[in-house]
């Protein structure tokens, strides 16, 4: 009877080990962070990519429109895929596209907006990195929606693709 | 006079760079995930190693600085995990395991004596 249970028991162990297991199969072996929270934009000081003008945050999302914050860099391989994507969304008024140059050389990014086109309303130098970690993103290219509350409602990590432009056009309807 | 303050000055400097390490050992890289941000050469790395110095340098504390990066990345930046909702079993677990081992052992040793 006791050595009964003790097969039971072991047996109920062995099962609750190979479903912990197994369902760890299916995890991702990265972490991304959540990005399901609304956060506020943060408080910053930038420079100004074209005029090298010190400006505020509040200066940067003062009107009362959609913003999206998009982080690249000449040195960026899919910034250069993502490109075209955000020349279709600059052509729609109401939204602005703020882009953050991300520990990058100025001549090359520079190069870059002269042979891909401009998509941005304002470019600001991240030289080292620090203002892309007060969005809370870690890589290039990374794309970020703010609200008219001035709220980050959503990230995308990576290259943009027409299906994300869809969601981008959904959201800001 | 001089000394002295030239003194004070390279002390802070040591505690600063002491926490400064303490705290970079103990936070995540995002990009090299098996690497703290104190052993990683990754862009992200260089970027929390300046925001930590900068925060150290405005007498930010230890706790807050935490706080900081869990408020951009979440829990997960940290190394050494809160007691917390989520977390409870992660602290309780081994302790839990360690006291039906200690229980087993010693209904073990009753019985063969």
């Amino acid at each position: 009877m006791k050595n009964k249970y003790k097969a039971i028991i072991f047996f109920l162990f062995f099962i609750f080990c190979f479903v912990v297991l197994y369902k760890g199969l299916d995890n991702p072996n990265t972490y991304t962070p959540n990005i399901k929270v609304e956060k506020n934009i943060p408080l910053f000081t930038a420079k100004d990519f074209n005029s090298n003008n010190y400006i505020n945050s509040d200066k940067i999302f003062e009107e009362n429109k959609y913003y999206i914050v998009n982080i690249w860099a000449s040195w960026c391989v899919p910034c250069i895929k993502e490109h075209p994507l955000l020349m279709e969304l600059s052509t729609n008024q109401s939204i602005k596209i703020i882009g953050l140059n991300y520990r990058d050389n100025l001549n090359n990014a520079k190069k870059f907006i002269d042979k891909f086109g401009n998509p941005y309303n304002q470019i600001l130098i991240d030289s080292d990195g620090v203002l892309a970690v007060e969005f809370g993103a870690y890589g290039v290219p990374e794309t970020l929606i703010i609200d008219k509350n001035k709220k980050i409602i959503k990230k995308f990590v990576g290259p943009i693709n027409e299906e994300i432009v869809q969601e981008i056009k959904s959201i800001i309807k | 006079m001089f000394l002295f303050l030239g003194t004070t000055q390279l002390k802070s400097n040591e505690k600063n760079n002491e926490i400064k390490n303490k705290i970079l050992k103990n936070i995540r890289c995002l990009i090299c995930q098996g690497q703290s941000v104190y052993d990683s050469e990754s862009d992200f790395a260089s970027s929390i190693k300046l925001i930590v110095e900068k925060k150290i340098d405005e007498e930010s504390s230890e706790e807050q600085i935490y706080e900081f990066l869990k408020e951009k990345y979440g829990n997960w930046i940290i190394y050494d995990p809160e007691l917390n909702k989520n977390t409870y079993i992660l602290w309780l677990l081994p302790l839990l395991l360690f006291l039906l081992g200690g229980a087993i052992m010693v209904k073990k040793l009753r019985f063969t004596k």
